[in-house]
């Protein structure tokens, strides 16, 4: 028992701080190392879920979450940047200080508001649930502050993460949403690549400041 | 018998100085594929500078001699305090960490002062920039003695570090996170890299180097004694807090004392060693990067303090 | 209680003295409010050591209600901090020039300020504590203005008056709201009253803003840097060391002791406020040139302190965690008294600087400590207590507030518990902050070479004034040094207000220990860290003289190679704070840096431009008075309408009451 919620811990945390990590990060390309590595963090910790609760069918999330997350889409971004040749700087519009005490607060109010409202369920799932919750306003928190659209692509997929987790967390969800979960991530990868090759085209910057321009929303 | 103790801990504190520091630049000199002065060479260089005249600039005030003597001894005093071989000694229980922070918070406050009496414009550079650090690292210091606290229940350092003796091991994430924030901030304290380069005298980003400009002599060769010191005193602090293991427990005899000598010798040659190592593969930062590179110890720190509540309150 | 009145009533008589004898008997108010002080000492001691108290009821006042007066250990331990202030500040107002300094505008006002604080402290109802509390603010307020040629007094003094006068509005709210519809004023009466939990929020609510803007919490500080330091420095020393205090003391009468029901909410907006005060204070200080608003700006950080440490002393005691409490009341407690003394001994000091260099703003001054050596000496006591330094009195507060802090993760309520490590990471800061502002005040004022010929004449002021820093320098050290014993000689007040003390002598390593909860989780001991202090530092010193080269010679200083002949050149003041400015500075206060720098073959100098704002005064008091002075200019417009226009406004008028009447019936 200790054992295991040791290690699950461990590697929950190790999520939450590469979610700090990549509030951190000033450089595209460690933006996207960061995110693989709590993209592999992640397939470990619903992998080590599967094995303690012998649910076998984790096994496949973790593939997906390993295979998909964690070197398709960090190798695709990697070699979209270069094709691309985006500007390799992470365009910030809140400071990166900010950024992290804001984060900081996130984590403090998802783990009191999880503890507060799960106090009858098992020390599992409130520990997934609460982490889980944090890396999601994490995700989004990132998504709102970083004008480049890759690292909102980033975000966005750090966020789907945090669902993940908290889909192992609670027991009984089913694979079926899992692998819809997973599908509707490559999707939204497509709409996101186009998205980025368009503006790119256009403004010959992946800053989705000048879409807003283009909308009259900014002179 | 503790008294003796304490004396051992003293003097052991203030022979190893230079040769941590030694160790530190033959490993740095190794990897970058010079050869390096030779370990005991900080030795050398203090016994030359105390047979050097000491030169005072014509508007040094009583401060300015005073100070070297009151750093060495802030830092002194600090340095025994922190359970090096042996947990328990005499005067361990004088202090808790915030009064030892306090303590090297006093030192800084002379050095700065210091820099500042000459009037010049470089010692108010490295003034005004190590106050600013102090500033970051503070709130970062605090949180991980929050953290050590929470898991031990006490923060007079004896005491922690016999918690981490006798504890059971089990993987600790909270603890790991203020180890590394912890890491951080011993890096700034210290002027080490990415904050400050102690290799450096003349560079715009000077801290440290900038405060002692105007001293010579004996009084450069006690800043310099100190600045070892307060090196030996961080490792010492990270060693006995994250791996006790080794050190001799509170009332314990001569053979444990000898176990424990060994043992903490050994820690922090292999500190060294991870420092060198440490300063060859990074770079140094512009100064006002420093916020950021804080800042990332404060969320760790900050973190570990979160996790921590979170395992208290799932595991109750 | 005889003996205190009797000191009143000296107080009282010095000040009619000077007022109605005029000139010649100016000079008869400090010896008289040195006897004053002592004897309000005497009488309040004994109160505060066995945890006793006294009442008295004199047929003073309201008619029928008359006056009560209480001395308890509250009152006892804020009259020691009043008196100890007076009395210092007495002491250096017999140094004061009976030519050129002694003014019948000022003389007289001081006996009476000090008279008022003490009634304010002994006042047992509503309306006396009111009453001296108007007294006290109208003497401070005429001290303010009584330097009146200087336009930026009378904005000072103008600014405090509206201040004030809101604060006591606030305070009559409150006190209105906890006698209820009974109506019982004295404060025995309020003590049984039982509150409906809504209407004692109100009455926290209003107590806040009363108390909180006569001691200058955040964002109600804007008064005190403006009119703190524009008294006479003697005076200064009283407003920001001690007139603070019975701020608090009001604050912790009101909730600690006359509110019934406290809730553990209500610590909120003292933790939050109080840390946020005690760093945006510092940030404020470290951006300034004047000396004296950089020592005003101080006591506002420390207030926030202080308020740090009431709000997790009420936190503790109302979830139930007493021994917790206690540590962080007996923090409270022993900040005040220590602020009360080093902020005294620093604001005496820079009166000491302005007498003797006629200047106040960094850009002139600088190497006093050649010219002032015992006053530097003082000084630096002064600075080293501020920055919460061992083996000083103010880190001995700050120990024991980490502590309390430190018990933070016991809190049953998660929110505060949750709270605690943000509070306790921007005390840190704050602390920090403070290191690099008296770093700055010192090293700027005290170190480098003179930076205007003022500041190179400057002569060491008289002895009685240097001797009145000197005690307070002593007493800094001393409350360092015996912190232990002090605040266990708080334990009748400790029990009072939070229903537990702190641990007893045995408990800790040795008699002069300072033990928060028990001796093995945490322990301070000055004495010990001081005699090692000295001992290493002694030793250290004549070994290292024996053994090292003994030659010395003085030459230019090295500089790098660049020596420059002109004093301008030293860091300044601003350039020392540029670092923290760009740190924290867009954050708090929008600051921004424009360089205009000139194209290549241009000689006109190039310019760095800082710019910042602040947002409590835009938001607070700027907006407010805007709002208003647009309003009055609508009304204004309502007196020159025709006959008709007037008709249709009553007419509308008793429409809308007719459909209000409507509505409610």
């Amino acid at each position: 028992m200790t054992q295991a919620y040791d290690v699950s811990h461990l590697l929950a945390g190790l999520m939450l701080v590469a979610s700090f990590a990549l509030l951190y990060q000033d450089r595209i390309f460690a933006v996207l190392n960061t995110f693989a590595a709590q993209a592999i963090v992640l397939s470990l910790a619903v992998a080590w879920e599967a094995w303690t609760q012998d649910r076998p069918h984790l096994y496949i999330t973790a593939g997906i979450a390993l295979g998909l997350k964690g070197i398709v889409i960090p190798v695709a971004l990697h070699r979209m940047i270069v094709k691309l040749g985006i500007h390799r700087d992470v365009e910030q519009v809140v400071g990166v200080g900010k950024t992290l005490i804001l984060g900081l607060a996130l984590t403090s109010l998802s783990l009191m508001l999880v503890l507060k409202v799960t106090e009858t369920a098992e020390s599992f799932t409130r520990e997934g649930l609460a982490l889980a919750l944090a890396i999601i306003l994490l995700g989004l928190l990132m998504m709102i502050t970083r004008r480049n659209a890759v690292t909102q692509i980033v975000g966005f997929m750090s966020l789907e993460n945090g669902l993940v987790l908290a889909a192992t967390g609670a027991q009984g969800m089913p694979l079926v949403v899992e692998v819809s979960v997973a599908f509707s991530v490559l999707i939204a990868l497509f709409v996101f690549a186009v998205f980025v090759f368009r503006i790119r085209e256009r403004f010959d910057s992946v800053d989705v400041e000048s879409l807003e321009r283009v909308r009259g929303d900014r002179k | 018998m503790l008294f003796v103790g304490q004396a051992i801990q003293m003097v052991l504190v203030i022979a190893l100085a230079p040769l941590v520091t030694g160790i530190v630049r033959k490993v740095k000199a190794r990897f970058m594929g010079r050869i390096g002065p030779p370990v005991i060479q900080p030795y050398r260089d203090l016994i030359k500078l105390m047979r050097k005249e000491t030169v005072f600039a014509e508007n040094a005030s009583w401060l300015f001699r005073a100070a070297p003597y009151a750093i060495f001894a802030f830092t002194w005093v600090a340095a025994a305090l922190v359970p090096s071989f042996a947990s328990g000694l005499m005067f361990n229980w004088a202090a808790d960490v915030i009064a030892l922070v306090a303590l090297l918070g006093a030192a800084r406050v002379f050095l700065a002062l210091a820099g500042m009496d000459v009037g010049t414009s470089f010692g108010g550079i490295g003034a005004s920039r190590e106050m600013m650090i102090a500033t970051l690292a503070e709130p970062a210091m605090l949180l991980v003695v929050l953290t050590m606290a929470l898991a031990a229940g006490t923060t007079q350092l004896p005491g922690v570090a016999d918690f981490l003796i006798s504890a059971p091991i089990t993987v600790r994430v909270s603890l790991a996170l203020a180890l590394v924030a912890l890491v951080m901030v011993a890096l700034a304290e210290n002027a080490r890299i990415p904050v400050d380069n102690p290799a450096t005298h003349l560079e715009l980003t000077m801290v440290h180097e900038a405060m002692l400009l105007e001293y010579s002599g004996r009084h450069l060769a006690m800043i310099e004694a100190s600045s070892q010191l307060k090196l030996v005193l961080y490792l010492s602090l990270i060693v006995s807090l994250f791996v006790p293991f080794g050190m001799a427990p509170a009332q314990s005899g001569v053979a444990a004392w000898a176990f424990g000598g060994f043992a903490y010798v050994g820690k922090l040659i292999a500190g060294a060693v991870l420092l060198g190592m440490w300063e060859v593969s990074v770079a140094k930062m512009r100064v006002f990067r420093v916020s950021e590179f804080l800042g990332g110890a404060f969320v760790f720190a900050f973190l570990a303090i979160l996790l921590a509540f979170l395992t208290r309150e799932v595991m109750r | 209680m005889t003996l205190l009145l009797l000191a009143v009533a000296l107080y009282a008589s010095a000040g009619l003295a000077a007022a109605v004898f005029h000139r010649r008997l100016l000079a008869i108010v400090y010896p008289l409010c040195i006897a004053a002080a002592m004897l309000a000492i005497i009488a309040g001691l004994p109160v505060l050591f066995e945890g006793t108290s006294e009442t008295l009821h004199l047929p003073l006042g309201l008619p029928s209600i008359g006056l009560h007066l209480a001395l308890d250990p509250l009152s006892g331990f804020f009259g020691f901090i009043v008196n100890g202030g007076v009395l210092a500040a007495s002491i250096y107002g017999l140094g004061l020039d009976r030519e050129h300094d002694l003014s019948p505008r000022i003389e007289p006002l001081v006996p009476v300020f000090a008279a008022a604080m003490n009634l304010v402290l002994i006042a047992a109802d509503a309306f006396g504590f009111l009453f001296f509390w108007e007294l006290m603010s109208l003497s401070s307020w005429a001290l303010v203005v009584a330097n009146h040629r200087d336009p930026a007094n009378l904005r000072a003094g103008h600014v405090y008056l509206v201040m004030a006068a809101i604060g006591t509005a606030a305070l009559l709210f409150a006190f209105g709201g906890m006698a209820g519809v009974a109506g019982g004023y004295s404060f025995a009466a309020i003590r049984d009253a039982a509150l409906d939990p809504v209407v004692a929020g109100l009455v926290l609510t209003a107590a806040l803003i009363g108390t909180g803007s006569k001691a200058g919490l955040f964002p109600l500080h804007a008064w005190l840097p403006l009119a703190h330091p524009a008294a006479p420095s003697h005076v200064s020393a009283l407003m920001s060391g001690v007139m603070t205090k019975v701020a608090i003391y009001g604050v912790i009468r009101i909730v600690f002791d006359l509110l019934s029901t406290p809730q553990w909410w209500w610590s909120l907006p003292f933790l939050v406020l109080g840390a946020a005060t005690a760093v945006m204070g510092l940030l404020y200080a470290l951006l300034d040139g004047d000396v004296k608003r950089v020592l005003a700006y101080s006591t506002v950080e420390n207030v926030g302190i202080i308020f740090v440490g009431l709000g997790l002393a009420l936190a503790f005691r109302t979830t139930g965690l007493e021994a917790a409490a206690a540590v962080a009341m007996a923090a409270a407690l022993l900040h005040s008294l220590n602020h009360s003394w080093f902020k005294s001994l620093l604001f005496l000091g820079a009166g000491a600087v302005l007498h003797a260099t006629g200047r106040r703003d960094f850009d002139g001054l600088g190497g006093l400590i050649h010219r002032m050596p015992v006053t530097a000496v003082f000084v630096l006591v002064g600075c080293l207590s501020a920055s919460a330094l061992p083996p000083f009195n103010g880190f001995v507060s700050e120990w024991l507030l980490f502590q309390a802090v430190l018990a933070g993760p016991e809190f049953p309520e998660p929110l505060l518990r949750f709270l605690s490590p943000a509070v306790g990471a921007l005390l840190a800061l704050a602390a920090a902050l403070a290191a690099a502002c008296f770093v700055r005040l010192y090293g700027i004022a005290f170190l480098g070479r003179p930076r205007s010929p003022e500041a190179a004449r400057a002569r060491e002021v008289p002895g009685v004034q240097v001797a009145a820093m000197g005690m307070l320098a002593a007493l800094c050290l001393a409350g360092g040094l015996f912190g232990g014993a002090m605040a266990r000689s708080l334990q009748p007040l400790l029990l009072m207000l939070t229903g537990a003390a702190l641990p007893g002598r045995a408990s800790g390593p040795t008699a002069l220990s300072l033990v928060a909860f028990n001796a093995s989780r945490s322990s301070y001991d000055a004495p010990t860290i001081l005699a090692f202090l000295l001992i290493s530092g002694v030793l250290t010193t004549l070994l290292v003289h024996r053994l090292s080269s003994r030659r010395s010679r003085r030459s230019a200083a090295w500089d790098c190679g660049f020596p420059d002949s002109s004093p301008s050149n030293q860091y300044s003041a601003s350039s020392f704070s540029q670092p923290l400015r760009r740190v924290y500075g867009s954050t708090a206060f929008g600051s921004t840096e424009t360089i205009d720098m000139p194209a290549p073959g241009d000689h006109r100098p190039a310019r760095l431009r800082v710019g910042f704002r602040d947002h409590a005064w835009d938001w607070l008091y700027l907006a407010p008075a805007r709002f208003i002075l647009a309003s009055s200019l609508r009304l204004n417009q309502l007196q020159f309408l025709t006959i008709r226009s007037y008709l249709v406004l009553m007419f509308s008028a008793l429409i809308v009451l007719l459909v209000i009447a409507a509505v409610w019936f």
